[in-house]
């Protein structure tokens, strides 16, 4: 029981339970699934559907997470992709051809690959910090977007665009099958091969994993590509459900609830080990919190408030200080784990960077 | 004739060691030399452009519409100085900003309003602080709380914009110590009476940079900021009180963002929940321009005003050629770029000497 409960998935997990336990006092239909027509409706569904685009920008921020880095251009690069494939369709005369769509959404899943692939660059050979590299595309992407989209709202009418978001197949969502696919795909070439061991090295010790002879800069590049993959591939999602190229609104704050979604599900900001699992369950708990706030009719001023309250409560929770007191050893408190920030792994150059100039 | 090809031989290369040495001994000045080049570039390129760009008019009204922003990055510089980052400068300046607008409109005087503002916001940064130094949670992580707190409070205060007709704070504004000054036009120099001004907010600016710097460079606890930046452990292990001055520049960059919310509810005379959303990056893209690097250790406050000025700059610019908006995130994006590669080509150079 107790090796149960040091489980790391837990945490996320109990999170999950609650959150759901919550709605269905607030609202007992909450649990209820109906068929209609051979489709599935209700509540869950819906957060089931919705939850895609975070599922998978949440998928590649759990990569580049592990490699030790951060992509915070993921919002932007989920405008890009919409923007580019809105366009191509607005622009052509036939809509409604799947061929037309198929090249559409190619080019802009294309489009935001090349900026992964940018990103990777600037961090794994450039070697600049994460953060930054991604900030430049963050500013310049929604920029580049609103340039494609001309500054206006690109809309469409094409019915099989809307399928991918409304659409159902086998009675579930498309949009959600989606997700599984990317679920399944990133899993099995993450855990049926070396990769996903490998990035762990790399997270944990870049240096090491280098002299062990592991091809950190490759795997940092390809973590960082497909980041901007699925990205795109969420941005086309997302613009396909409100069948409009928004420059300015499409993917907002998502980098901030994808991070989150990562953190929450037990993997370290630190890099290093990582769970897939522990994503899959953080993005269901920030969707079903999303919604809560919605059923329960919490006022949406205070949904800020209530999202600092669920990231200080599972920070505190994962703090080792907090363990540790919870295990009454804080007389006898191990040392504090090295800080393993933005600066760590470097060399000491304290003389050099104290100097008074 | 050997004699003198001998000279002129030795004085390139003794020149040339001058400037290695200099280089190294002031390596991390270079960063903030090259924010002076690109500053001094576009002004230049402004000028040939437009014809008529550095006025005393336009220099001015740069301080005063980037007062805010200014404030700002010196807490940032803090922050980022220790290899941390705080992302709830943005939210918090709101929070203050509609919070003191509610007590201005409620009857309480200025002078209770703005220090509580100030208060508010380092209440949020020692919270950060308490979350980063006690609770080991990553800078990150814990400011984007902080961040989502202040900007719910905000929404909790009030959802609407509330205007401010306080006199002191519309003084803080509209408030205009001026001078005539010269400047050169497409007719020649040109006179602009009452060109050069500075307002209460201006000055309120440029005090804290001076504070700011004051405490980094002569103080012992500026000197263990950049301490802890340069390495935690080591500066644990000296004996310099790590836990102290980390809970302390977040209080700082808190108390900064404050100050900012007093400033820009003066600047646009209201107070508004959804102010400021996305000016943490902004100030943080200001704080990389100056030269200050992430990784912590390495930089100077005096950097961070000039990347706000380049970066309020780059927004003249594109007013002046009537471009799209859109090209203001380019360009900054493009920029940060461009300093971050030269930083780190900087960085790599003087790691291998």
């Amino acid at each position: 029981m107790n090796k149960l409960l040091r489980h790391r998935l837990v945490l996320p997990i109990g999170a999950l339970v609650a959150l759901i336990l919550v709605n269905t006092i607030a609202r007992p239909s909450f649990l209820s699934v109906t068929v209609r027509d051979g489709e599935l409706y209700g509540s869950i569904i819906d957060i089931l559907r919705n939850s895609a685009p975070l599922m998978l920008v949440a998928l590649g921020m759990t990569m580049v997470i592990a490699t030790r880095g951060i992509d915070l251009s993921v919002g932007a690069l989920m405008a890009v992709s919409g923007a580019v494939s809105l366009t191509i369709i607005a622009g052509s005369p036939r809509p409604n051809d799947l061929g037309v769509i198929a090249v559409a959404i190619g080019a802009g899943i294309a489009v935001t690959l090349i900026f992964g692939v940018w990103n990777g660059f600037l961090v794994a050979v450039v070697g600049i910090q994460p953060i930054i590299a991604t900030l430049v595309l963050m500013l310049a992407g929604r920029g580049i977007a609103l340039l494609i989209t001309q500054g206006f709202i690109t809309t469409i009418n094409s019915t099989p665009y809307q399928f991918m978001a409304q659409g159902y197949v086998f009675g579930l969502p498309f949009a959600f099958l989606v997700a599984v696919a990317a679920i399944i795909v990133v899993a099995i070439v993450e855990r049926r091969t070396a990769l996903g061991m490998l990035t762990e090295a790399v997270g944990i010790n870049p240096t090491a994993s280098r002299l062990a002879g592991v091809r950190s800069r490759g795997i940092i590049w390809g973590a960082y590509a497909g980041s901007g993959l699925l990205a795109g591939i969420a941005g086309i999602l997302y613009s396909s459900n409100i069948m409009a190229a928004d420059a300015n609104s499409a993917g907002l704050n998502i980098e901030v609830d994808a991070i989150l979604a990562v953190v929450l599900g037990g993997t370290s900001l630190a890099g290093g080990k990582f769970t897939l699992a522990g994503t899959v369950i953080g993005v269901y708990t920030i969707q079903t919190l999303t919604s809560t706030i919605t059923f329960l009719g919490v006022p949406p001023a205070v949904t800020p408030v209530f999202k600092a309250a669920v990231i200080i409560i599972v920070c505190l929770a994962q703090s080792s200080r907090v363990k540790g007191w919870v295990r009454r050893l804080s007389a006898a408190r191990p040392p504090a784990p090295p800080r393993t920030g933005a600066g760590a792994g470097e060399p000491v150059r304290l003389g050099q960077e104290v100097q008074v100039p | 004739m050997s004699s003198a090809t001998l000279t002129r031989n030795h004085v390139p290369r003794e020149r040339t060691r001058l400037l290695h040495r200099f280089s190294t001994r002031h390596a991390s000045w270079i960063p903030v030399f090259a924010a002076i080049a690109i500053l001094l570039a576009m002004l230049i390129a402004g000028q040939l452009y437009f014809g008529t760009f550095v006025t005393p008019r336009m220099l001015s009204s740069l301080l005063l519409d980037n007062a805010y922003l200014l404030v700002l990055a010196v807490g940032m510089t803090f922050v980022i100085l220790t290899g941390g980052i705080d992302l709830s400068v943005g939210s918090v300046m709101a929070f203050t900003g509609i919070l003191g607008a509610r007590m201005l409109a409620g009857g309480v005087p200025a002078a209770v309003a703005m220090p509580t503002m100030i208060v508010c916001g380092a209440a949020v940064g020692l919270l950060v602080g308490v979350m980063v130094q006690v609770f080991d949670v990553q800078p990150f992580i814990a400011s984007l709380a902080g961040m989502f707190l202040a900007r719910g409070l905000a929404f909790v205060v009030s959802l609407e914009a509330i205007g401010v007709k306080d006199p002191v704070i519309t003084w803080l504004q509209s408030a205009r110590f001026a001078v005539g000054g010269w400047y050169l036009g497409p007719e020649g120099i040109a006179y602009q009476p009452n060109g050069w001004y500075i307002t209460p907010t201006g000055i309120i600016a440029l005090l804290t940079v001076a504070a700011a710097f004051w405490v980094l460079q002569y103080t012992r606890f500026g000197r263990t900021v950049y301490a802890i930046g340069g390495n935690e452990q080591s500066a644990r292990l000296m004996g310099l009180p790590v836990a102290r001055t980390k809970l302390l520049v977040y209080v700082i960059s808190g108390s900064c963002a404050g100050l900012a919310g007093v400033i820009f509810t003066a600047y646009t005379g209201a107070g508004y929940s959804l102010n400021g959303i996305g000016t943490e990056l902004d100030t943080i893209a200001a704080v990389v321009i100056g030269g200050t690097l992430l990784s912590g250790g390495s930089g100077y406050v005096i950097g961070s005003l000039l990347g706000v000025l380049v970066y309020g700059l780059i927004k003249v610019a594109i007013t002046f050629m009537g471009a799209d908006a859109s090209w203001t995130r380019i360009i900054v994006g493009a920029l940060l770029l461009l300093f971050v590669v030269v930083q780190r080509i900087i960085v790599a150079r003087s790691g291998r000497r």
